[in-house]
C-alpha cells in the first residue's frame, strides 16, 4: 500500500515490452536498417499515445529517465534558456525534492532567484499569492499537480490562467496525477509537464517531459549533451522497451482511469472509515476532498510512526502479511527531521512523527484493506498501551504545557 | 529504517514490565524524559525499598522500536540492584545488549537519562537532594 512510492508492473505492460527486450532490440536512432526503423516506429507510436493522454502533440514529448530528470531538465533548461528575459522562479515549499533541490542548485549557481510559497492547512497554494509574487523578472512557475505525501491537488487551472495572463511559463510536476486524474495541458494552461512510468504500473527508469510547441513555443537548454536525440533536448539512446511499456501503461490508464479511480477511492474510504470508527484521536492530513483517490495520510496521535511501521512491515510479526506503508516520522527519513510537507501544513512535529501514508492502487483488494485495517487497529491499540503520552492525555494532562521547554 | 536485531524485535513484540505505578507512592521514583516533538518520550518508574534496592520497575515509551526496546530492557536490568549502582548504568550497556546501530544510540542515551531522572525523583521524595542540585 505504498503506491505513491512505486507500483507493480501491470502484466499487460510486461507483455507489450517483451518483444523489445528480445528480438526487436534496435536503436531508434539507427536510420539505415529495419531494426532501427522498427524501434523508431514503436517510439513514435508511444509518443502519440502519451501526448494523447494530456491533449498535447506527439512531437512535444521528450523521453528521459524519469520524473526527477524531467523536473531537472524543465526547470534548469528553462532558467538557462530564458536567462536574458529574467531569473525569477516561483514554486512552493511542499514540492518534491526533485523540484526544490533543483531550484536550490540554481540559486547556489547564481542562475536564479526563487520564491518558495507556503500552503494552507490542506496543502493547497493560494493562487493570489502566486499572482502577488510575480515580478518583471519572473520566467517560470513550478507547481505539482498532486502531492506525493498528502495527495492534495493544487488549483492547477487557476495557476495556468495566471501564467498566461502574466506571460510566464508554467511547469507542472504531474508525477502523482498523470494517468490518475484527467489532465489536459491546454485546458489547464501548462507549458512543461513531467511524468514517470513506474507510478502508473509501468517500468522504472523511463519518464517524459512534455514541452509546449505553440502558444507559446517553449524552449529549454539541453542538460545532456551528445547525439542530439529528442530534437536536441535530451541526448542519449532511447530506452525503447521502457518507452513501449510506458505507452502501454498510459493506454491502460486512459481506458480504465475512471473505473480504477472509483474503485481505489472506495478502498480508501473503506479503510478510513474502519480506522475512524475503531480508533480515537486520528487526524487526516491534507485536503478532505481535493486529494488523490488512493491517498490516505493519517496521524495516529501518541504513537511514533516508525514503531508503527515495525508492527506492519513484517519485522516484528513475521506470521502476518507484511504491509508496505511509509511514515512522515523523522526516524524513517535520512535527515532525522519529520516530514517537511506536514510541517508546511502547520502539522506540529509531535503529530508529524505519528503520521502514516497509505498509497492505494489498482492491485489492492477489499480483502487486503480489511486485513490492513485489522492490523493497524490492533497495533495502534497495543502501542497506545505502551505510550506514556496516551496515558497522560487520558489523565487530562496538557502535553504542550507539560513538555514546554523540553528539547531534542 | 534499518533492520533490527533479534533482541530489539523481541522487546518490541513482547515488551517487559509495561505499565505504571501509583506516582504518589513514596517508594516510587518517576522519570519522564524526551519530548513529543522529538519523536520520543520515555516514562520509567522504579519502586525502591527503604534500604535502596530497586524492587520493581515499569515503563511506557512513545518512540521507535529501538526506544521501546531500550526502556523495556532497562526495566529488567535494574531490578534487584542498589539504587547507586542503577544510577551509574551507562547507555553503552544498552547499546551492546541490543546491538543498536549508530543512528539509534540516542535511544539508549534517553533510557540512561530516564534511569537518572527516576532515581533523582526518588531521592528528592525521600529527603535526599537530587544529584546536580545544591
Amino acid at each position: 500500500m505504498d503506491n505513491h512510492a512505486t507500483s507493480p508492473l501491470d502484466p499487460r505492460v510486461l507483455d507489450a515490452m517483451m518483444p523489445y527486450l528480445t528480438d526487436s532490440f534496435g536503436n531508434a536512432a539507427s536510420r539505415n536498417h529495419p531494426f532501427g526503423w522498427e524501434a523508431e516506429q514503436a517510439v513514435d507510436q508511444a509518443r502519440e499515445t502519451a501526448a494523447g493522454l494530456i491533449g498535447g502533440k506527439a512531437k512535444e514529448i521528450v523521453w528521459l529517465s524519469g520524473a526527477t530528470e524531467s523536473d531537472n531538465v524543465a526547470i534548469k533548461g528553462a532558467a538557462e534558456f530564458y536567462r536574458d528575459k529574467g531569473n525569477h522562479i516561483i514554486t512552493c515549499v511542499t514540492e518534491h525534492k526533485a523540484v526544490l533541490d533543483t531550484c536550490k542548485a540554481l540559486e547556489r549557481a547564481g542562475k536564479a532567484r526563487v520564491t518558495y510559497l507556503g500552503v494552507d492547512e490542506t496543502g493547497q497554494v493560494d493562487p493570489q499569492a502566486i499572482r502577488d509574487a510575480i515580478t518583471e523578472d519572473t520566467i517560470l512557475l513550478s507547481f505539482m499537480i498532486a502531492n506525493n505525501e498528502i495527495g492534495t491537488i493544487h488549483p492547477v487551472r487557476e495557476i495556468g490562467k495566471i501564467a498566461k495572463e502574466k506571460g510566464v511559463l508554467f511547469h507542472c510536476d504531474a508525477t502523482q496525477g498523470f494517468g490518475k486524474i484527467p489532465i489536459d495541458v491546454n485546458d489547464l494552461g501548462i507549458d512543461l509537464l513531467s511524468a514517470t512510468a513506474h507510478k502508473i504500473y509501468g517500468p522504472k527508469g523511463v519518464g517524459l517531459l512534455w514541452v509546449r510547441s505553440r502558444g507559446p513555443r517553449v524552449r529549454i537548454t539541453s542538460q545532456m549533451d551528445g547525439g542530439g536525440h529528442e530534437r536536441g533536448m535530451r541526448s542519449g539512446t532511447l530506452n525503447v522497451p521502457g518507452i513501449v511499456g510506458f505507452a502501454k501503461a498510459i493506454e491502460i490508464a486512459r481506458d480504465e482511469m475512471e473505473a480504477d479511480e472509483k474503485r481505489v477511492f472506495a478502498l480508501r474510504e473503506r479503510l478510513h472509515k474502519r480506522l475512524a470508527d475503531e480508533l480515537d484521536e486520528i487526524y487526516l492530513n491534507g485536503h478532505p476532498n481535493e486529494r488523490l483517490a488512493g491517498n490516505l495520510n493519517i496521524s495516529f496521535a501518541y504513537i511514533e510512526g516508525e514503531s508503527m511501521l515495525m508492527g506492519l512491515n513484517g519485522s516484528a510479526h513475521p506470521d502476518q502479511p507484511a504491509v508496505a506503508v511509509s511514515s512522515g516520522s523523522a526516524c524513517t527519513s535520512a535527515t532525522l527531521e519529520p516530514s517537511y510537507v506536514l510541517k508546511a501544513l502547520g502539522v506540529g512535529d509531535e503529530l508529524a512523527h505519528t503520521s502514516i501514508r497509505f498509497g492505494l492502487g489498482r492491485f489492492n483488494t477489499d480483502e487486503e484493506i480489511d486485513q490492513v485495517a485489522d492490523l493497524v487497529i490492533s497495533e495502534v491499540k497495543r502501542l497506545r498501551e505502551l505510550s506514556p503520552l496516551y496515558e497522560m492525555a487520558k489523565e487530562g494532562i496538557d502535553l504542550k504545557d507539560y513538555f514546554a521547554g523540553a528539547s531534542h | 529504517m534499518a533492520s533490527y536485531s533479534d533482541k530489539v524485535l523481541d522487546h518490541y513484540s513482547n515488551p517487559r514490565n509495561v505499565g505504571s505505578f501509583e506516582k504518589d507512592d513514596e517508594s516510587v521514583g518517576t522519570g519522564i524524559v524526551g519530548a513529543p516533538e522529538c519523536g520520543d518520550v520515555m516514562k520509567l518508574q522504579l519502586k525502591i525499598s527503604d534500604d535502596g534496592v530497586v524492587e520493581d520497575a515499569k515503563f511506557k515509551t512513545f518512540g521507535c522500536g529501538s526506544a521501546i526496546a531500550s526502556s523495556s530492557y532497562v526495566t529488567e536490568l535494574v531490578k534487584g540492584k542498589d539504587v547507586e549502582e542503577v544510577a551509574a548504568i551507562s547507555n553503552e550497556t544498552i547499546v551492546e545488549e541490543l546491538s543498536l546501530p549508530p543512528v539509534k544510540i540516542h535511544c539508549s542515551v534517553l533510557a540512561e537519562d530516564a534511569i537518572k531522572a527516576a532515581v533523582s525523583d526518588w531521592k528528592s521524595r525521600n529527603g535526599e537532594k537530587p544529584s546536580g542540585e545544591s
